[in-house]
């Protein structure tokens, strides 16, 4: 996240937005954009609902057996294609803004 | 062991400081080395941290047995040595199993599917629609994260 804030202007300069999904509530991800400084939207998903749409469901991941989202990744296009997934299978690396930028590059959306 | 009598023998500093270094090694990893992707990804500095650590600690214990009429700290090297193999150990397991216990993603859309529609709300409770931001943009990047509780 503190990489995608970084290079947020990269993206807004070709036109991509950025933004965040979980099932956090909007008070939770407002109090983390505060202490982070985060300037992209932090979308919530408390039912998980698209969470589950996008196939990253990760069933009673969270604290008390509640419903999260698996870290991943998407790139859509602006027709709405995905054009570009990253899914990890460790929770400590995740797509590196430079690694979006250039698939962003590559494939000129 | 006999002591000599009036030779006082010295607190073996080389077993504390290298706990020190190794309990450092130890919790330095989710607020700090966690933060930046080159020692995220494979913590090689936590690994150097604990390597540090427990050079210090086998240097401690080795003067202590070596020279124990001068360095104190058999025990203690000893304890510390034991407790730093375990802080080693569970860390390891927490970087190479805990942090993996995430379901497959085989049943994540794939690139060229149709991304599904959403309206959300964003931090200031305002719905966020993805065909609205697709008309604005360019292209859109879609974070999904484990999130706080």
């Amino acid at each position: 996240m503190r990489g995608f804030e970084r290079h947020i202007n990269e993206f807004h300069q070709r036109g991509v937005e950025v933004v965040a999904i979980s099932v956090d509530s909007p008070a939770e991800s407002q109090k983390l954009c505060q202490s982070r400084g985060y300037r992209f939207p932090f979308l919530s998903d408390p039912k998980a609902e698209t969470i589950r749409q996008y196939g990253v469901l990760h069933a009673k991941g969270g604290e008390g057996g509640k419903d999260i989202a698996r870290p991943a990744e998407f790139l859509l296009d602006a027709g709405g294609t995905i054009r570009w997934v990253n899914l990890t299978d460790d929770i400590r690396v995740r797509a590196s803004p430079e690694s979006v930028l250039a698939a962003i590059d590559r494939l000129a959306l | 062991m006999v002591r000599l009598a009036g030779l006082k023998r010295r607190r073996n500093i080389l077993n504390w400081a290298g706990f020190a270094v190794v309990l450092v090694a130890f919790v330095s990893y989710i607020p700090f080395f966690a933060l930046f992707p080159a020692t995220r990804d494979i913590p090689w500095a936590n690994y150097l941290l604990f390597l540090v650590g427990g050079a210090l600690i086998a240097m401690g214990v080795r003067r202590a047995f070596r020279y124990p009429e001068r360095h104190a700290g058999r025990i203690s090297g000893l304890v510390l040595a034991s407790l730093s193999a375990l802080l080693f150990a569970f860390f390891v397991v927490g970087v190479t199993y805990f942090s993996k216990q995430i379901p497959s993603a085989e049943s994540a859309l794939r690139v060229s599917r149709k991304a599904p529609s959403f309206v959300l709300v964003d931090t200031a409770r305002q719905p966020v629609s993805s065909v609205d931001l697709l008309k604005h943009h360019r292209g859109l990047v879609l974070v999904f994260y484990r999130g706080y509780w």
